[in-house]
């Protein structure tokens, strides 16, 4: 397949992608480093967030505070996000103006200055998003349930990282993380939009091709986590009047063949998940949980997703409990749905209704210059873009036995974390 | 500093919408339809508003009009809840209604081939919403549940208290998802009279845009809602106007084992009919959002490292919203960034802005146009916006020259309208705080 896009790396290792996208007068363009709070140890647990914040900072050629006037300016939108497997800097330009962008990514790949009074400030800028983060229960509760989830593999650890690691780590600690995972071979390059791919290349190689290779440290090898031997319950007791239930199960990473038939599982349990950056959802009050648990007035709302990963992670479901009922309630409604899910397949009906959802979130996905260019990269973080462009083929390959057994090998108690968010506060419906 | 200023950025107006690119009809029942074609993608979007808010509920029915539009899809006189969402989410569509101050919202969207069920389903519940009484019990606890996180969250208690000290005896005081008091009371009744008086298609607009040609979209819609009528539905009552404070006001909330403390801080805004609403729009710009959050993003988080986030806000609906300031801060820092914050704002009003940042925030609020029209929603956006706020279907082609003719005396003379560092709500919520 790859119609119309271009696959190609430079002599440096950089990877390139190019798309060509003609729709509108626009170009988003977006690096991709293989580096995230999986490649982190204790004691700097949060770097690479921290990393992504000083990449904002200054360079000799771009100092602190003028790339972000710059990049306004010309009317554009950039952003970066540090996530489990990786860190990615994107703009979404004018096409005309998408030089600058591709200036900018260039030069922070090795020039930032990680100064000194500029990181000490940026540290309390990210205490101050951490503490914000600790304000919502759902997010106590989710930190607790990644813990318990994974004993030795770092995804162990919030991508924010521990407040202890974030008041203690130094400017040379992020230097180094920086220099070792900030190179071309360390990166995807993925541009989608209005421009012409020959040209394109060129200006890439231009800008990226002198940009040395050397630098990169080789990893530890990323232990595997080892397999869960009986349920894992955690508790977290906190401000609020509302329960909260978070039930995580281990599930293997996006390239397992079984990545497919459990997402069509997620859409008949929880509704369907879009894995978009843009684009918009979907509700899921015809999923089974909604049945279950909040038309018989258990819980307030629940929701639940898969993520695409590198390695196993994931599949969680959370619960807004009601306050007039517990959580032990909510995991009982649970249960008993899980085991009715065991019990009787999920229906062909439930099948191509996952199906016809998935291939409307692509298209609404597909509206958006930036969500392509996003998936144009994201993809080859954790698999390559063929992962993407047969996605929907290998959904719709999917047999409701699949489902069936993907259910039976994945929902089991052995292999989950229940989390509950006790709230320590008055229940005035009780 | 060099001056860096840069003739503004040229577009093809042509790629705007525009009357060439709009097709607009007026049906007789009142109902305003407008429609634009995006075949980049095959899907459509359905938006619309309706006049019915929570102008139209009384300070002890707080909430029924957003209790009312979230009911709507809980079953109509042919079909259950049950039949509605699978009917609904079997397409992987969506359909979703919710009510502020002034309007009712709704939002649908499709693929294109299921654009006559979208519609069908929302003419269906507009117009004959069966409101069961178990749905509406279950949909209220839902909500009360939502109102007891919203009462437990800094960022939402400090804006509730802020608007509050700004608009005093104002509905634009109140929160349009009521209280857990005010909620706790409504019933299907309630809900039920309220749809009868406020709703209807007088005053109603609804824009569709994606791959669907713009005529047919037109009469899809006439062919769905063109023969609803009401006779019973009531004018929007006339909004009092805002007293407006006299001083500095100030309101501390405490929320014992939260990590973070929040504040609002700012002054009554212009509404968006205002003739300077763009002006002061550009000047928000400057003041704080602009590159990374503006000058307050520059002294609160880029100098002083205070804040993961802090931006000012200006919302111009109908009436005259909030010119206002938030921030996240470390609860030992609220002082120190709320004077930095007075500050900067009294900065601004006393000297105004530099020719450099008029003419950086004049070229983004022009070169981003396009980014802002790529999405269907973007562009229904922006035809519900020109509709209901009466700027002209030409607008966003008069809007580059309109932005480029903005000077910096208009922007200091808009700004010492609006913003006076010494006539001010504050408002804070946080784990330290005390009762104020």
């Amino acid at each position: 397949m790859s119609l119309g896009v271009l696959r190609t790396r430079l002599r440096n290792g950089l990877e390139v992608r190019l798309k060509e996208i003609h729709t509108a007068p626009l170009i988003s363009a977006w690096v991709w480093y293989r580096v995230g709070s999986r490649n982190e140890r204790p004691g700097t647990t949060g770097i690479s967030h921290l990393v992504e914040h000083m990449q904002f900072k200054g360079t000799p050629h771009f100092p602190a505070g003028v790339l972000d006037k710059a990049i306004s300016r010309d009317g554009g939108y950039w952003n970066a996000m540090t996530w489990l497997d990786w860190t990615a800097y994107f703009e979404t330009m004018p096409a005309g103006s998408i030089d600058l962008a591709l200036r900018l990514e260039a030069d922070r790949m090795v020039h930032s200055l990680f100064e000194t009074d500029e990181f000490e400030s940026e540290r309390t800028v990210v205490i101050a998003e951490r503490q914000g983060n600790e304000n919502e229960p759902t997010f106590r509760l989710a930190e607790e349930v990644q813990a318990t989830a994974f004993r030795v593999h770092p995804y162990h650890h919030e991508v924010i990282g521990h407040m202890a690691d974030l008041e203690t780590m130094t400017r040379d600690d992020l230097y180094r993380h920086y220099r070792a995972h900030y190179v071309p071979g360390n990166a995807v390059l993925a541009v989608a939009g209005d421009f012409q791919t020959r040209a394109m290349l060129a200006t890439i190689r231009e800008l990226f091709g002198h940009l040395p290779t050397s630098g990169r440290v080789r990893e530890p090898v990323t232990p595997a986590e080892p397999e869960q031997r009986g349920e894992k319950r955690v508790v977290v007791e906190g401000p609020g009047e509302t329960p909260y239930l978070d039930i995580a199960y281990h599930v293997p990473a996006a390239r397992s063949d079984d990545f497919f038939p459990l997402s069509v599982l997620d859409s008949a349990l929880a509704g369907a998940s879009s894995l978009n950056l843009f684009g918009g959802g979907i509700s899921n009050k015809t999923s089974r949980l909604y049945k279950a648990l909040v038309e018989r007035e258990v819980a307030a709302s629940v929701g639940g997703g898969l993520a695409a990963t590198i390695d196993p992670y994931l599949y969680s479901i959370q619960a807004t409990v009601r306050p007039d009922r517990t959580p032990e309630q909510a995991l009982q409604a649970f249960d008993d749905e899980v085991a009715r899910l065991l019990d009787h397949p999920v229906s062909a009906g439930e099948v191509a209704k996952a199906i016809k959802q998935a291939r409307a979130l692509f298209a609404y996905g597909s509206e958006s210059i930036t969500n392509q260019a996003f998936w144009l990269g994201y993809s080859e973080i954790f698999a390559d873009y063929a992962w993407f462009e047969t996605y929907l083929e290998r959904i719709a390959q999917v047999t409701p036995g699949d489902v069936h057994a993907a259910a039976q090998k994945y929902l089991v108690p052995a292999n989950r974390i229940v989390g509950i968010y006790r709230p320590t506060g008055e229940q005035p419906h009780a | 500093m060099p001056d860096r200023r840069r003739p503004l950025p040229k577009l093809d107006i042509r790629s705007l919408p525009g009357p060439a690119t709009i097709e607009r009809r007026v049906l007789a029942n009142g109902l305003v339809i407008l429609a634009r074609e995006n075949f980049s993608s095959p899907s459509v979007i359905v938006s619309g508003s309706l006049t019915a808010g929570a102008l139209d509920e009384t300070k002890a029915q707080g909430g029924l009009a957003d209790l009312t539009a979230s009911a709507l899809m809980r079953g109509s006189t042919s079909r259950t809840f049950e039949q509605i969402y699978e009917t609904i989410e079997s397409l992987g569509a969506s359909l979703s209604f919710g009510a502020g101050t002034h309007s009712t919202s709704f939002r649908g969207k499709s693929l294109a081939e299921d654009l006559p069920m979208v519609l069908g389903l929302a003419s269906e519940v507009l117009r004959a919403p069966a409101f069961p009484k178990k749905q509406v019990e279950r949909l209220r606890a839902e909500k009360l549940t939502g109102l007891t996180i919203r009462d437990q969250d800094t960022g939402s208690v400090a804006q509730l208290t802020f608007d509050e000290l700004l608009y005093g005896d104002h509905p634009y005081s109140l929160p349009s998802d009521g209280f857990r008091e005010t909620v706790s009371r409504l019933t299907d009744g309630s809900v039920r009279g309220f749809h009868r008086r406020a709703y209807g298609p007088r005053g109603t607009l609804l824009a569709v845009v994606g791959a669907v040609r713009a005529r047919q979209a037109l009469d899809a819609v006439e062919a769905a809602l063109g023969d609803w009528r009401n006779p019973e539905q009531q004018m929007q009552s006339e909004m009092p106007s805002v007293a407006g404070l006299a001083g500095i006001v100030r309101r501390d909330r405490a929320l014992p084992g939260k990590s973070q403390s929040d504040l609002v801080i700012g002054g009554i805004g212009p509404s968006r009919y205002d003739p300077d609403y763009l002006t002061a729009a550009l000047a928000n710009s400057i003041l704080g959002r602009f590159g990374l959050m503006g000058r307050l993003g520059d002294v609160v988080r880029e100098s002083a490292g205070l804040a993961y986030s802090v931006a000012s806000s200006l919302s111009g609906g109908p009436g005259p919203g909030p010119w206002q300031v938030v921030a996240g801060v470390s609860p030992a820092n609220v002082d120190r960034a709320l004077d930095l914050i007075r500050k900067e704002i009294r900065r601004f009003v006393q000297r105004g802005v530099t020719p450099q940042e008029l003419n950086d925030n004049q070229a983004n609020f022009i070169g981003r146009l396009p980014l802002q029209m790529e999405s269907n929603e973007g562009v229904a956006g922006a035809l519900i916006s020109m509709e209901r706020f009466q700027l002209g279907l030409d607008f966003y082609q008069r809007y580059p020259d309109l932005v480029a003719s903005i000077t910096r005396e208009h922007i200091l003379a808009t700004s010492r309208r609006f913003l006076e560092p010494d006539v001010m709500a504050i408002a804070v919520a946080g784990p330290g705080a005390a009762e104020g």
